[in-house]
């Protein structure tokens, strides 16, 4: 069964202990990725999506950590590994893309050396000169222009866009068979976000490798996305193939989200907001996380806590009203 | 920086003078080449390795004066023998207290001696003492502080524990204790590497482990856990060369400051042991005559002064050189 998705995250439980109680970032997450499809993770800021990328890489901070659950990567499980075995598992088998190009890179270090190190560590390369050719033409496929000059620059050398295509030469560099990218353009300008996002479908298509891009921004999802997963307060409240998910959309909280968009058209004064604020993780009460913001929130949302269920073909929601509607 | 801000009204001035000319042509090829040429030069982009010497010694002449001080030292320190007019320890007592003259360039000491000789001599031991133990202190605080630094909890504590003990005790005093306990053992120059050594280490190893605490949360350190690297080389490779800028200003301020320990201990008594010439030495030993034969001290201070002035201005300026942001802007 686990060996159908190149990542497979089981009941994923991630909790911080913290002076004032337990904090669970991540409440019990099921994610499955598919080989060679791009699937993406959406949800507001604090929502847990960068600790489930976290929990993967096995970079969760301290005090933070793994309660439970499972990640199996192309059948192999990753929790309760030790750490150097993980760390021969990243970079090699997954890498990660970060949100900031501008912190993510070593300021005093080359570019060009930084992304070699990864095909040292695994063995990938004979030796240095090997390293370096691999790595020249890997900047070529990312399409970094004078790749033998931006070999030996530094990263403040570089504008953002180039320096995320650093980012993710480094994390190709070794073709990993999963790609995850955390928010890899919110720090770019709109059209070097195009221009990324259309070099990693490519990339993903060249190399058959599976992405799962954890973003906040429904215009990425729908550009690049096959498969969506929204999160919301730690936990999956609803996922579906992205045109389904566009065009039927059943969880109000996806609604809420896609209505936030803004849009060329109506009323230009007005943008469509979700009322009230995500609630405090440290206090979560019983029942749904979103029944205070939620325009059909009933007493029932409130004392229990809706299961997910699947309401059509791939389609899954947490929300009660789809039992009532008896989908 | 003050070049390139002439740079804008030169560019901006010349504006105008294309308009004048009624036509908006750009200004003659031959002046728009020249203006190109200046500018790359100040870029640095033509360079070769001496032009970039010299540039950067005219943007910090102050640097490049004291690098240059610093490196005569050393050549006049191991010349000395060659250099010397004297004998490092040859009297010559008819001539005793004999004030500078062309004989003795800066006179004679109260049993004959040639100052100049014994500067010369006592370069050594200062420029010694001055780079050897504050190396082995930066090595051992660098170690221990990103140790404290990236590992935390019991190893930080227990460090930063030993790094306080260290530095509540009164340093020369300590330095004192261990000449005393080791002078019996060894040489009395292998104890003051010892010594101050052992009082460096705890500073360093305090602004390493800061700083290691702030860039281990970086993300790129992040980004380089995330492709497996190890975490000696996430310490070495990642977090060291970032704290480079303030390990050698704290190197430059360690060096004068073991110069200057070693000039106490020796003027104490319990440093370098006569006959043997070091500057310190050589201000204790002036004390009596300070009045009557001021060269006696002034000399030797003189030494002290300049060599650690040096090292605390090449400091600065290396620093400067070196931080990659300020290197190429």
């Amino acid at each position: 069964m686990s060996e159908e998705f190149v990542l497979d995250v089981r009941d994923l439980r991630t909790s911080f202990l913290t002076n004032k109680g337990v904090v669970r970032a991540v409440n019990g997450v099921d994610i499955a990725v598919p080989p060679g499809k791009i699937v993406g993770l959406v949800g507001e800021s604090g929502c847990g999506k960068s600790m489930t990328a976290k929990s993967v890489m096995g970079l969760v901070p301290y005090p933070g950590r793994v309660e439970s659950g499972s990640i199996r990567l192309d059948g192999r499980e990753l929790v309760g590994l030790k750490d150097k075995e993980l760390r021969k598992i990243c970079g090699n088998d997954v890498s990660m893309i970060f949100q900031e190009p501008m912190t993510s890179l070593n300021p005093v270090l080359k570019v060009g050396r930084q992304v070699r190190e990864v095909l040292l560590k695994h063995k990938k390369a004979k030796d240095k000169d090997d390293a370096k050719s691999q790595v020249l033409e890997m900047f070529e496929r990312v399409g970094i222009p004078e790749a033998g000059q931006r070999y030996d620059a530094y990263p403040h050398e570089l504008s953002g866009g180039l320096r995320q295509r650093v980012m993710i030469a480094m994390a190709m560099v070794c073709h990993p068979k999963l790609l995850i990218a955390d928010e890899p353009t919110t720090a770019l300008d709109v059209t070097i976000e195009a221009q990324i996002l259309d070099l990693m479908k490519k990339l993903c298509e060249e190399e058959g490798m599976s992405v799962l891009i954890i973003t906040h921004n429904m215009g990425v999802v729908a550009e690049i996305c096959d498969y969506v997963y929204v999160m919301y307060a730690g936990r999956i409240v609803e996922s579906a193939p992205v045109f389904d998910l566009f065009d039927h959309t059943e969880h109000p909280y996806t609604r809420g989200l896609l209505l936030s968009i803004p849009r060329m058209t109506g009323n230009p004064e007005f943008l469509s907001t979700i009322p009230g604020v995500v609630p405090n993780m440290l206090h979560l009460k019983e029942g749904c996380a979103f029944s205070n913001r939620c325009a059909h929130a009933s007493d029932r949302c409130r004392r229990e806590t809706p299961g997910i269920a699947e309401v059509r073909e791939g389609h899954a929601c947490r929300c009660f009203l789809h039992e009532q509607k008896g989908c | 920086m003050a070049k390139k801000l002439d740079n804008i009204p030169k560019t901006s001035g010349r504006a105008p003078v294309t308009d004048e000319s009624g036509h908006g042509e750009p200004p003659s090829t031959e002046e728009e080449r020249k203006h190109i040429e200046d500018l790359a030069a100040e870029i640095g982009e033509a360079d070769g390795p001496k032009e970039k010497l010299i540039r950067l010694c005219r943007q910090n002449p102050l640097a490049a004066i004291s690098a240059a001080v610093i490196l005569a030292v050393i050549i006049l320190a191991i010349l000395a023998p060659a250099i010397a007019p004297y004998k490092e320890a040859e009297q010559n007592l008819k001539a005793r207290l004999s004030p500078p003259s062309a004989e003795h360039l800066l006179g004679t000491d109260e049993l004959g001696r040639d100052v100049f000789t014994r500067i010369l001599y006592g370069a050594r031991v200062s420029l010694v003492i001055g780079i050897i133990p504050s190396a082995i202190s930066l090595f051992i605080g660098i170690i221990l502080g990103l140790a404290a630094g990236y590992f935390g909890g019991f190893v930080d504590y227990l460090i930063m524990r030993l790094a306080d003990v260290m530095l509540s005790f009164p340093s020369l005093l300590l330095c004192m204790v261990i000449m005393y306990t080791l002078g019996r053992y060894a040489n009395s120059i292998l104890c003051m590497f010892a010594a101050l050594a052992l009082v460096g280490w705890a500073s360093v190893s305090r602004v390493v482990r800061s700083q290691t605490l702030s860039l281990k949360e970086t993300e790129y350190v992040e980004a380089a856990k995330s492709i497996g690297v190890s975490k000696g080389k996430i310490m070495f490779r990642h977090i060291l060369p970032n704290c480079i800028p303030s390990i050698i200003v704290l190197y430059t301020l360690n060096v004068p400051s073991c110069i200057l320990s070693e000039s106490t201990l020796s003027f104490l008594g319990i440093g370098v042991q006569p006959p043997a010439a070091s500057w310190g030495l050589m201000v204790n030993q002036s004390k009596q005559f300070l009045f009557s034969s001021p060269w006696l001290a002034l000399a030797p201070a003189i030494a002290i002064m300049v060599v650690v002035l040096a090292f605390n201005f090449l400091g600065d300026g290396l620093r400067d050189v070196l931080d990659p942001y300020l290197q190429k802007q």
